[in-house]
């Protein structure tokens, strides 16, 4: 069972939804709909399963139905059809009252623009989602202090966010969605509005928090390289329609379409392809042709990046090892340069 | 089907309604329809007989209403009255010094202890009195009508506000209310607010009501409406309830349009107070109206003045707190 599960969601936004819906399952394209009936496509057919404890990043350009996706799930958007399950439970039978227990207890999100309160304190800001739960005072301000604390904004308590920066800003947005210790963490576009230095810090941030904490998260963004970097599955949307997803390597080696080929032909793919993804493997491999003196052994989620100088200078050749040290595969320069210029 | 039907012919069906209704209550209406057709004289002078009889229907309504109702109008009438009077005794029993001492006190703390806008707003209510003796209880007498007013004014205003902010259909259909309100000529409500209840201070309150109520609607609305999404979703997300929701962030959110809804409603009740002196409500108007009937320049300059202190008074307290909340919300990067 996957923590969460999205089938066949359809949002349309518009007066009359339901009627235009019997056009849209039959395969009209968005500018279609758009010109005949004045209604806009969110969504179009999307499905797809989210794992416990993985970070699932949502990509597209803007206007492809992201922001729109990850609404579904915390039930800020209801679907036009389709059903979204989370811990196997469909989300959008809960009525009202079961629906705020339900954003309270299991999930919360952080936001392009932080979503910030501007006239409470950073502290009541981060133990906001403990107030709504009724927490006393002194009990959620304990709890956020501690949040402050893990990302980096003691001293910083009592200050309003207008006084902080772009960064700390987002640091206090993640303190308060941790705040709550949800399963589920929805973070919309959470360090675009970022510059590039603190961006990358930001991000570099959540992989050593996920790597304590083990949330799902469900991660949204425009940049492939951001979400190469954090995502351990990644689906790319395209008008409402999701059009590929995969592991990162997937993404890069076997672009589904001409939209995805676009979007990976500038990757650097020695950051994203693994020892793993591009060996020869070991029954394939013509041991002959090694010189045991110039061999080193790597483990198969070595990154590329790490072994292109090892290769291509000394002419070495890769041993490639998995985590019991038993030889899986070899990499020599053939098999480098195939992984870094083949393109499908 | 029907729904379409209705929205096409009920316009067309009303005026049609009434042409008839107005030709057949028409003294002057000619001999017979067939007169109209072979005289088109009624072309060309707009014809005696097509006149709505306005005029008469909200004559016995009123009528009507004045005597069924208006019980419960004596009720409101003795409420109010007595409401203002203690606020009024309560003021001029208190000695000047310790009045304008409380003036201080309020603007000092409400806009975050400002030295500045409290010595002016001090001097301000000085000169008051200082103008002329008679002007200072004038002047109470006036505050404690408008204190009342824009206490009216806030009961119904805010929570007014609030709903429309929360649902379409209402602010659509009393948006234009609030334009009727602004714009009838105040003695269109002023006549009836005397005969329902009489001379004096309360039809002054409910004309005041009338004409200083839209703007704090309007603003409280706008306010809450204003209030950035992405703030409200993030409410959301963590389950806040829709109870939730309004007392912890849209609301304080919204505080520094509200307060400036309340500044303009001051303004206006001020300025509605001075004219409901013509219906014998008395304060500073009265003096204003006195100086004009006796030709004495002097005298309604005068009392303008201390028009315009007690204005900046009012201003300077209603503003000063607003601005102290924008501040916290925004401070300085």
């Amino acid at each position: 069972m996957s923590k969460i599960e999205i089938n066949n969601i359809y949002k349309i936004f518009g007066p009359n939804a339901q009627q235009v819906m019997p056009m849209v399952k039959d395969g009209a394209s968005k500018e279609q709909v758009l010109e005949e009936t004045g209604h806009t496509v969110g969504l179009d057919n999307v499905s797809l399963s989210i794992e416990e404890g993985e970070i699932f990043v949502c990509m597209g350009l803007s206007g492809s139905g992201k922001s729109t996706l990850i609404r579904h799930i915390n039930r800020l958007i209801d679907p036009t059809a389709g059903e979204v399950l989370v811990n196997n439970i469909d989300v959008c039978t809960l009525d009202e009252k079961e629906i705020l227990e339900f954003r309270k207890k299991t999930m919360s999100m952080v936001f392009q623009r932080f979503g910030l309160f501007p006239h409470k304190t950073i502290i009541e800001n981060v133990a906001y989602g403990l107030e709504i739960q009724e927490v006393p005072e002194d009990q959620r301000h304990e709890i956020a202090q501690g949040q402050i604390k893990a990302v980096g904004l003691e001293g910083f308590e009592h200050q309003y966010p207008a006084q902080l920066s772009g960064g700390m800003q987002q640091r206090v947005g993640l303190a308060r969605a941790l705040a709550t210790d949800p399963e589920i963490l929805l973070m919309d576009e959470a360090f675009s509005a970022l510059d590039p230095l603190i961006r990358s810090e930001m991000q570099n941030q959540l992989v050593e928090l996920q790597a304590k904490l083990k949330k799902t998260i469900v991660f949204i963004t425009h940049d492939l390289d951001e979400s190469l970097k954090l995502g351990d599955h990644i689906g790319i949307l395209n008008g409402g329609r999701l059009v590929q997803v995969g592991r990162p390597e997937d993404i890069i080696l076997n672009p589904a379409d001409d939209y995805v080929k676009a979007f990976v032909k500038d990757v650097n793919r020695s950051k994203v392809l693994r020892a793993r993804t591009i060996m020869t493997k070991l029954d394939q491999f013509d041991k002959s042709s090694i010189n045991p003196s110039s061999t080193y052994k790597y483990d198969e989620d070595t990154f590329i990046e790490d072994i292109v100088p090892k290769v291509l200078k000394d002419r070495s050749t890769i041993e490639v090892i998995d985590k019991e040290g038993i030889t899986t595969g070899f990499i020599t320069s053939d098999e480098l340069s195939v992984a870094l210029t083949k393109t499908k | 089907m029907i729904r379409k039907f209705l929205t096409y012919y009920t316009f067309p069906i009303i005026f049609v309604w009434l042409l008839v209704v107005s030709y057949n209550s028409s003294k002057r209406k000619p001999d017979s329809v067939m007169e109209l057709l072979t005289d088109p004289s009624w072309l060309y002078d707009w014809p005696k007989w097509l006149d709505i009889p306005l005029m008469k229907w909200i004559n016995d309504g009123f009528k009507v209403f004045n005597e069924k109702y208006g019980i419960y109008f004596e009720v409101i009438n003795d409420f109010l009255l007595g409401a203002i009077l203690s606020l009024k005794k309560f003021l001029i029993v208190l000695p000047w010094p310790l009045v304008i001492a409380l003036v201080v006190a309020i603007v000092f703390f409400s806009s975050g202890r400002k030295l500045g806008t409290t010595v002016f707003v001090g001097i301000c209510t000085f000169f008051i009195g200082f103008l002329h003796p008679k002007f200072w209880d004038k002047a109470i007498e006036t505050t404690s009508i408008m204190i009342i007013g824009i206490l009216i004014c806030i009961i119904i205003g805010i929570p007014l506000g609030i709903a429309m902010a929360r649902n379409n259909k209402l602010r659509n259909a009393i948006l234009p209310v609030l334009d009727l309100m602004q714009t009838i000529p105040s003695f269109c409500y002023l006549i009836p607010g005397i005969m329902l209840f009489g001379l004096g201070a309360v039809p002054a309150i409910i004309a005041t009501v009338i004409y200083a109520v839209p703007p704090l609607v309007r603003l409280t609305d706008l306010g809450i409406t204003l209030v950035d999404t992405e703030v409200i979703e993030a409410a959301e997300a963590f389950g806040a309830s829709k109870k939730q929701k309004l007392l912890g962030v849209q609301l304080p959110l919204a505080l520094p349009n509200i307060m400036q809804g309340i500044n303009q409603c001051t303004m206006m009740a001020l300025a509605m107070v001075v004219i409901a002196s013509m219906i014998g409500t008395r304060g500073l108007g009265d003096e204003v109206l006195l100086g004009l009937q006796q030709l004495n320049v002097g005298k309604a300059t005068e009392a303008g003045l201390a028009i315009v202190l007690l204005a900046i008074v009012l201003d300077r307290i209603t503003q000063a707190y607003g601005k102290k909340i924008q501040d916290r919300n925004k401070p300085p990067k």
